[in-house]
């Protein structure tokens, strides 16, 4: 059973606050749940949505249907009236503005809740309505309010036992009005046994890519303010002081950049984040991090471009962006994350790649990822043990054997062994002109050579430790999708609603994380088995057909694109199938 | 005890004879010795320019960075390890070029670090085009008929800026740049000084000569704690151009302001930290 609850008003009304309380209520009740948002690029004004769904089985990924609409604002009711489903249950303050049965185009449930007037009766004002409304949700969908109350306790703790109460007394007169005027409720209904109650977290992928940078030791971390790395920035500069790292906003990217590059110099792991348009500053640092053989990691949150493009809007229209990002050949890493557990995994292990291999690395990601709240078990991340390997980093004893430390010296493997500045010998240059193995600047052309080539045997080396893709599904299904980054949540949420339908023969999915290096061998087999192959990404040009074309020698030519600003949705994905069967 | 020889490289420098280089170049090696540093006792941040070639000639834990970024990467390195005496050396071109804006930033922040800016006027290893501190009217190859713009003033952006260490020195003077520079090392906070600094080969108005005849030092009647005086000061630029320090106040570092940077600098704490469990939990 799930259901999709949407929550619709002015920029202004606490929508994204209800969400979150709505999916954190859930999440403690033992239920799984994920929130999308919508929003225009704006601080107050415009219309502002949160999609919250919600289930008592495992979910992959929000839809675009309407199960449960809490209209706040008449606006909501018109901009969404032709999602909500049949069946659906339509919640709104009936002193506020009218809503007829006629406004919708299927048949539809009305629950007209005086949100405004009981938030004044109970002491709220009226931006607490939404406070009402979600106690009102609670007793449609019979969910014990209880753990509505013990989240809102945790959340407005420390603004006093007052706030606390008055929250949890609105929120009662919602749940009662219901349940004295709709004793019925709404038709779809959770029951919570106590075993479901296992202990889970809701978060971001931005806050697991912060808490994989955490486990993995990062100690520096420079970020400009940018949509929709700000989730990130925000919990990583809230905890840098009791965890012990440093986050510095600096003046623009620029900056960003090459203070990591500088702190990764000086030996801690480094790390920054930005959008396209911040990357687009960033790019001459992360050659400079190419050329200086410095580990940096930088997360990379994609959103739709050119330019200033649609700000806080979704898309996988940089793949190509990073893969080739900064003037000259060296090894430029790339990892997408397709969910939480992923996102927390492969932030540490970019930290192991940026130093094991001492060039940057990237964890792509964008905003559908960065800004939705996902449930997971907190056993998924807590009981992950984290191994830090920091490569050929040497020793202070080591180091200080030599006056002079060849910092680029030519090995087997391209990797040099890594001194830091700061001991008490051992000095060394790194040096952004091309240089020989001491970092002193060469311009004579066999040496060059031969620096370039120990750049990129780097390259090939991690090549090496590239693990095989995951084929989600059965192993010869009717179609194969391929897919990258965030894509994987609404595959994965279409084949959990095919298999469900006895149709699990159709569809299984290949999930690409690794993007560079790449499981190249891996790729080329799988998909010379597959029947029907179907390119999914999120953006116009299928960037990921032309990688694969590179790296297998596979043409894919069937493809599924979404380049809206919007995420996939599971019935859209299921709809585009079906044109190919 | 460090003596000259321990900054040696196996390269001699690679400037036109008689280059201001030479001075800057002469002068900060006097002025380590006269700290007492040692080649491992401090990390050299080079832009890019005829100045960046220094890395090759002056042994120390160093890293050339690229044009504009030698202040990013040198703030880095502090807050990765702010018992690390850093040097910064750039071109006029990296620094109100390029970089202004991680001057004006680094100067607010009041990161610790002595900053050394060859001032020459043009771009010497671009082959002599106009610099953004060349005068009025200079002729250049990317300027046949004359700069149209104002000079940048060096001395007057940083105090604006904030810097609390300002001071602006000669390349032909070496003994009194090689004192500016220590008492830039011994600053606590961000010291920022603008070295005059002949080309020979491409500026043929600011000679050894045209400097010796416009500088004068400041005096003790200069108050180096007022920064109106300094501003008063920063402002002359003929018939006499002031050397020296403008000014020198004493504010808290950016470094000493991060409770996280304590006695133990971050790359000598262990990672990961031991929240992390709790850091989890705060999300359930």
């Amino acid at each position: 059973m799930d259901i999709n609850i949407k929550v619709g008003g002015e920029a202004g009304f606490g929508i994204m606050a209800s969400g979150l309380l709505l999916i954190r209520t859930f999440s403690r009740g033992g239920l799984r749940a994920i929130t999308t948002n919508d929003y225009p690029s704006l601080i107050r004004g415009g219309h502002n949505v949160i999609l919250v769904r919600v289930a008592d089985h495992e979910i992959f990924a929000t839809d675009n249907h309407v199960d449960l609409l809490i209209a706040l604002n008449r606006e909501t009711v018109d901009l969404h009236k032709d999602e909500v489903s049949k069946g659906a249950a339509i919640l709104f303050d009936g002193e506020s503005f009218q809503v007829q049965p006629g406004d919708f185009t299927k048949p539809v449930n009305l629950f007209p809740v005086p949100l405004m007037k009981l938030a004044k009766e109970h002491g709220g004002d009226v931006l607490m309505r939404n406070t009402v409304a979600l106690g009102a949700t609670l007793a449609l969908v019979d969910f014990d309010i209880k753990y509505l109350e013990s989240v809102v306790k945790d959340q407005f703790g420390r603004k006093g036992d007052e706030v606390v109460q008055k929250n949890n007394q609105l929120a009662q007169s919602g749940f009662d009005y219901i349940k004295k005027n709709f004793p019925q409720g709404f038709n779809k209904k959770f029951t919570v046994s106590a075993a479901q109650t296992k202990k889970q977290m809701v978060l971001t992928c931005s806050e697991a890519l912060g808490l994989g940078a955490i486990a993995a030791g990062m100690k520096f971390f420079a970020a400009y303010p940018m949509t929709p790395i700000n989730g990130l920035l925000y919990y990583l500069a809230g905890v840098a002081e009791k965890t012990g790292f440093v986050y510095k906003q600096p003046e623009d990217e620029i900056a960003a950049i090459n203070m990591a590059i500088g702190a990764s110099f000086a030996g801690v792991r480094s790390m920054v984040a930005t959008s396209g348009g911040g990357f687009s500053l960033m790019v001459e640092g992360t050659s400079l991090a190419g050329m200086l053989e410095q580990p940096v990691v930088i997360i990379f949150g994609q959103r739709p471009g050119p330019a200033t493009g649609l700000p806080t809007w979704t898309t996988q229209s940089d793949l190509h962006f990073v893969l080739n990002a900064g003037q000259g050949e060296f090894p430029r890493l790339v990892l997408a994350p397709g969910d939480v557990e992923e996102a927390f995994d492969l932030t540490a292990e970019a930290f192991n790649l940026a130093e094991k291999y001492q060039t940057p690395t990237f964890v792509l990601v964008d905003k559908y990822l960065c800004e939705s709240y996902f449930s997971v078990d907190l056993a998924t991340l807590a009981e992950k043990k984290v191994s830090i390997e920091r490569g050929k980093l040497v020793s202070e004893a080591e180091q200080i054997k030599e006056v002079e430390f060849p910092r680029y010296q030519l090995t087997d493997d391209g990797i040099s062994p890594r001194p830091i500045p700061g001991r008490k010998g051992g000095v060394f240059r790194a040096n952004s002109d091309e240089h020989d193995k001491w970092g002193y600047s060469i311009e004579d052309g066999p040496l060059t050579k031969k620096m370039i080539e120990k750049r990129m045997k780097k390259m090939a080396m991690v090549e090496q430790e590239v693990p095989a893709p995951t084929l989600f599904g059965v192993k010869d299904a009717q179609h194969t999708l391929v897919g990258w980054g965030s894509t994987k949540g609404p595959v994965l949420e279409v084949m959990r609603q095919l298999t469900e339908q006895g149709q699990g023969e159709l569809v299984n999915y290949l999930h690409l994380n690794w993007i560079n290096p790449f499981p190249s061998i891996h790729v080329r087999e799988l998909l010379s088995d597959a029947k029907h192959i179907i390119d999914i990404e999120g953006n116009h040009n299928s960037q990921m057909i032309d990688w694969i074309q590179v790296k297998t020698g596979i043409k894919i030519t069937d493809r599924i694109n979404k380049y809206d600003g919007r995420p996939f949705f599971p019935s859209e994905i299921i709809e585009a199938i079906k044109k190919y069967s | 005890m460090s003596t000259i020889a321990d900054f040696k490289t196996a390269f001699m420098p690679n400037w036109c004879p008689g280059c201001g280089d030479f001075g800057i170049w002469g002068a900060l090696k006097n002025a380590l010795l006269e700290k007492g540093w040692g080649p491992a006792d401090f990390c050299t941040v080079y832009g890019i320019g005829c100045h960046g070639h220094m890395v090759n000639f002056l042994k120390s834990y160093a890293i050339e960075t690229l044009h504009g970024r030698p202040i990013a990467v040198a703030q880095g390195i502090r807050l990765a390890n702010h018992k690390l005496p850093v040097i910064i050396v750039a071109g006029d071109g990296d620094t109100f070029g390029e970089g202004t804006n991680h001057l004006v930033h680094i100067a607010r922040r009041n990161v610790q670090a002595t900053m050394i800016v060859h001032d020459n006027q043009v771009y010497g290893l671009t082959t002599g085009q106009t610099a953004p501190t060349a005068q009025k009217g200079f002729k250049t190859k990317s300027t046949p008929a004359g700069v149209l713009e104002e000079a940048i003033n060096p001395v007057a952006i940083a105090l604006a800026a904030g810097a609390t260490f300002v001071a602006r020195g000669f390349a032909g003077d070496i003994p009194g740049l090689a004192k500016l520079i220590v008492q830039g090392f011994n600053h606590p906070g961000f010291a920022f000084i603008d070295v005059l600094q002949p080309c020979v080969t491409f500026n043929h108005v600011n000679t050894y000569q045209w400097y010796r005849e416009h500088i004068y030092p400041l005096d003790s009647s200069h108050d180096v704690t007022s920064r109106a005086k300094a501003f008063e000061k920063a402002l002359e630029w003929g018939p006499k151009v002031p050397t020296g320090v403008f000014y020198k106040i004493e504010k808290p570092t950016y470094e000493a302001q991060t409770p996280q940077l304590n006695e133990v600098p971050l790359v000598e704490q262990d990672l990961p930290p031991k929240n992390l469990q709790t850091l989890m939990e705060k999300f359930v």
